[in-house]
């Protein structure tokens, strides 16, 4: 399930019967077009039309692909720098662990989207106009990464203090292995199970996170919609009875995240050696 | 005469158990220090077995992680002549990597410590799972497909990839069944015979140090109390507490009899008694060894035996 | 007989099948007897323990057998009841005393808790009576230490708390798995005495299990030898330790070390091989591949414990022995 969701949002750009993002594609003659199976629908906009024009089905595609791309980098780029400081802190101890858990304490403190908000605005100030939407997608990825990095270092940096105290890693200190090829090679394998799992339900997390920054107007342009962002402005269609607007970019998104958290638990037992 | 292999010195190690700064601080409290090895004099001698015993708190496994050097001491010295040592740990489930295959786990000192070609690795790690029991097809195989006794195998193949002059044995066999615990200490012997190794063997169990080691030294709360050749500490142990752990390992000849074991246990390792810390429970003690700590002479560390006091008939 | 157990079957229903952890195993301990279960991990001796008391975990299960206690039979009693039982007349003491008392609660109040629930006691009578357990199991100034907390005990007071818990409803059995196993030689001593004493004193049966056969040959008046889930030889602890009739047996006790005075280094007599997973027990007699003595009928049936002398050992030799006569 989850390789059809990836792969049809991968392929969105040859796929789908329109380029969503293409003014001049768009007919307003068409809007407001319901699904093919209803009264006045047709095989063209196979799940209705948005007020622009927009197919839906297309809309769904492409938003998919952007969901799906800016929620996995976020994670990524929030699990490499949780992980790498997770697992400096537990296995180095002193005052390099202090400082770290400090910072992730005041972190905590702030609720996420304040984070991704202000580091999306200090960027907007800062960089010029025109590289604005040109950069918001890398901006807004590492926005979201910091504001999640917090979770993976707690618990890798739990398992790291564990792991460190067992007879396999001093073995290897006493055959004399530095300190950094013990974390890579012996303990980071040994901690990155629980973590992945997080990870992949994380997906999910980011995703949001970027529709509610897109909504606010600081995520990613009107012009190239998410998911998040398709289903807030179809909102304001659901009750004049438009409600494919927002429905099916709904239904794809949660089918999304579930296919994304079941690769999550899958992926976890295919790593367990114990379980091949 | 040969310089020993290893000579341990006057060594201390203490770590600070103090509670975290602020909480000092607000109560007022000064530092706390664990006083785990207390002036430990003693030397390894090539191809010997040397065996220390004691109770849990004694501080054998600090003393067996100094003298590999996986730390250092807090005062004193530790001297290692040989080339390499490696170490074997207790617990045959915590001292291998889940995730690595066994012949990387071999394999691993070979690399680290450069002492063969690349392309000859695996013929070594294949002659090193034989050398210990196993088969080379065990190498392929993860750690959890393999029993404890089998694991203690491959930690020891990994200790001897490493090509070591002295191993230290953190009671390697105190996780086995019985009977596996006796091929383990069978296998110890003929590769000690067979490669010229010299042993390093901790334990709290003395039937199973009675069989190995040429030399015992008995350690408790940190101190060294006692050091003979084994034959000498089996037949005629000198220091009280020496003699108080004989009487009280449960024995098979002693099927049926009616015993009175030694009262009282070992004192927190945080407050030891003043004066000879065993002094609280041990049956000779007056008030010089309650007052003054003894010093280790002639291979006994206890006023009584230095003074004449206790006789030595058993 | 206090409690008598009759080809228990203990079965573990897998994906790859159904493992027997307890094959057949039938034995009985009388008042005031310890009766020592000895045998390396995997033998199934735990699962037996755990059977009798009623607390096997699915996929675990009593497929076959009868477990009697005091002449009524309680392998079959409903879990309320069988609830009712264990905390009354069965006492038991797992290795880790750490794990068994709860770090919340001072041991005052969980011993005072345990003999209200079962005994009905209050106030008064309540309190003199678990400051008498505790003095019984050899703590140190009961009354003060009635406030105290589990982890201001050192490891063998804590042994001997978790046994006062367990003496507290005055049960007529005492299931001890593996209770000196965590404790220092020197402790284990005591609590060596100490099973004895309460044996003795209180008529209690003690089912006594664990792996060290030093300490069942100090505390223990019969021994049952396991192997493989199986009962392989049974008798007075005198007879079946220092004249084993089971090859088993004899081997395990020439691999212990023992601490002989002037003997110095010298090898250990071992056992080849291991003992079977449970997925491959082979055919026949269990042992059979390792055993030095084995024939050809060892291979094809299995042996059930036959009179050899004043014990019983499950073993081909002693058959054609008596076939002979």
């Amino acid at each position: 399930m989850t390789l059809a969701c990836v792969g049809a949002a991968l392929a969105a750009p040859w796929i789908a019967p329109q380029d969503p993002f293409n003014p001049a594609a768009l007919d307003l003659n068409q809007a407001f077009r319901p699904p093919a199976w209803l009264e006045g629908g047709t095989a063209r906009y196979f799940l209705g039309s948005d007020d622009q024009g927009r197919d839906v089905l297309s809309a769904i595609l492409h938003g998919a692909r952007i969901s799906l791309g800016v929620g996995l980098a976020a994670v990524c780029f929030a699990l490499a720098l949780g992980v790498s400081l997770g697992l400096a802190a537990g296995y180095c101890g002193g005052w390099f662990d202090a400082l770290v858990m400090r910072i992730a304490d005041v972190q905590l403190s702030f609720p996420a989207i304040l984070i991704a908000l202000l580091i999306d605005g200090v960027a907007r100030i800062s960089l010029p106009a025109g590289a604005q939407d040109a950069i918001a997608v890398p901006v807004l990825i590492v926005a979201i990464g910091l504001s999640a990095w917090v979770q993976y270092a707690r618990t890798v940096r739990g398992s790291t203090l564990v792991e460190k105290e067992k007879e396999y890693v001093q073995a290897a200190r006493v055959i004399g292995r530095r300190p950094l090829a013990i974390m890579l090679v012996h303990v980071l394998p040994n901690v990155m199970g629980p973590v992945l799992v997080i990870g992949t339900i994380q997906i999910a997390t980011a995703i949001i996170t970027e529709a509610t920054l897109s909504f606010l107007g600081v995520g990613l342009p009107p012009t190239r919609p998410s998911l998040g962002t398709l289903i807030r402005v179809g909102n304001d269609f659901l009750f004049s009875g438009e409600w494919w607007i927002t429905v099916f970019p709904g239904v794809a998104l949660v089918s999304v995240v579930l296919s994304v958290n079941l690769l999550g638990d899958w992926l976890r037992d295919a790593l367990n050696p114990k379980l091949r | 005469m040969r310089a020993p292999l290893l000579s341990v010195e006057a060594v201390t190690r203490d770590f600070d158990v103090s509670r975290p700064w602020l909480e000092r601080v607000l109560e007022g409290e000064g530092r706390r220090l664990l006083r785990a090895v207390d002036g430990v004099t003693l030397e390894v001698r090539h191809g010997e077995t040397l065996a220390l015993v004691g109770e849990s708190g004694c501080g054998k496994s600090t003393i067996a992680r100094l003298m590999v050097g996986l730390d250092a001491p807090s005062d004193g010295r530790i001297e290692f002549h040989g080339q390499r040592r490696q170490m074997i740990f207790q617990s045959p489930y915590a001292s291998l990597n889940p995730r690595w295959r066994v012949r990387d786990i071999v394999a691993e000192p070979i690399r680290v410590l450069r002492l063969a070609r690349k392309a000859e690795v695996g013929a070594r790690v294949a002659r090193l799972l034989a050398q210990v029991g196993l088969a080379a097809e065990d190498g392929e195989k993860y750690p959890h497909e393999f029993s404890g006794g089998q694991r203690q195998r491959i930690s020891i193949a990994r200790a001897l990839s490493g090509e070591p002059d002295l191993l230290i044995c953190d009671e390697p066999t105190s996780a086995l069944d019985v009977s596996v615990q006796a091929q383990i200490l069978n296998l110890m012997a003929d590769l000690q015979s067979r490669l010229s190794l010299t042993y390093v063997f901790i334990s709290h169990n003395l039937a199973v140090v009675s069989q190995i080691a040429d030399r015992v030294g008995v350690m408790y709360l940190g101190r060294l109390v006692e050091l003979a050749p084994a034959g000498e500490l089996f037949s005629h142990p000198r220091h009280p507490y020496t003699r108080m752990l004989l009487e009280a390992v449960p024995r098979i000849e002693r099927t049926g009899e009616p015993r009175t074991p030694v009262a009282g246990e070992v004192p927190n390792p945080l407050a030891p008694p003043p004066g000879c810390s065993f002094h609280p429970r041990c049956p000779h003690a007056d008030e010089r060894c309650r007052r003054e700590r003894p010093e280790f002479v002639d291979a006994v560390a206890c006023h009584g035996v230095q003074e004449g006091r206790i006789s030595f008939a058993r | 007989m206090i409690l008598q157990a009759k080809e228990l079957r203990v079965e573990f229903r897998t994906r790859r099948g159904t493992l027997v952890a307890v094959d057949g195993v039938s034995f009985c301990v009388a008042r005031g007897e310890v009766l020592g279960v000895v045998g390396e991990s995997g033998a199934g001796k735990s699962l037996t323990g755990l059977a009798v008391m009623g607390l096997l975990e699915p996929p675990g299960r009593i497929a076959a057998g009868e477990v009697w206690l005091e002449g009524r039979r309680i392998d079959a009693l409903p879990h309320a009841a069988l609830r009712a039982l264990r905390g009354r007349r069965i006492g038991v003491v797992f290795q880790d005393p750490l794990g068994s008392l709860n770090p919340l609660y001072t041991i005052g109040a969980q011993l005072e808790e345990t003999i209200r629930t079962h005994l009905g006691l209050a106030g008064k009578e309540l309190r003199g009576r678990a400051l008498a357990l505790l003095a019984e199991v050899g703590i140190p100034a009961p009354q003060a230490r009635f406030q105290h907390y589990p982890h201001q005990f050192s490891g063998g007071m804590r042994q001997r708390v978790v046994i006062a818990l367990a003496l507290a409803a005055e049960p007529i059995l005492l299931i001890a798995d593996e209770p000196t196993t965590a404790l220092d030689v020197s402790m284990q001593a005591q609590i060596i005495v100490l099973i004895k004493r309460v044996a003795r004193e209180r008529g209690t049966a003690v089912m006594l299990i664990t792996h060290d056969m030093g300490v069942i040959a100090e505390t223990a008046d019969r021994v049952a030898v396991m192997y493989a889930g199986r009962i392989v030889e049974i008798g007075a602890v005198r007879d079946v330790l220092h004249a084993p009739q089971h090859p088993y047996t004899a081997g395990l006790m020439a691999s212990i070390p023992r601490i002989a005075a002037g003997a110095g280094r010298s090898r250990l007599a071992q056992i080849e091989g291991a003992m079977p997973r449970l997925s491959e027990i082979p055919r026949g007699c269990p042992f059979h591949p390792r055993c030095p003595k084995r024939f050809e009928r060892c291979l094809g049936s299995r042996p059930e414990l036959m009179p050899v002398g004043a014990s019983q050992a499950a073993c081909w030799l002693h058959a054609s022995a008596i076939a002979q006569r």
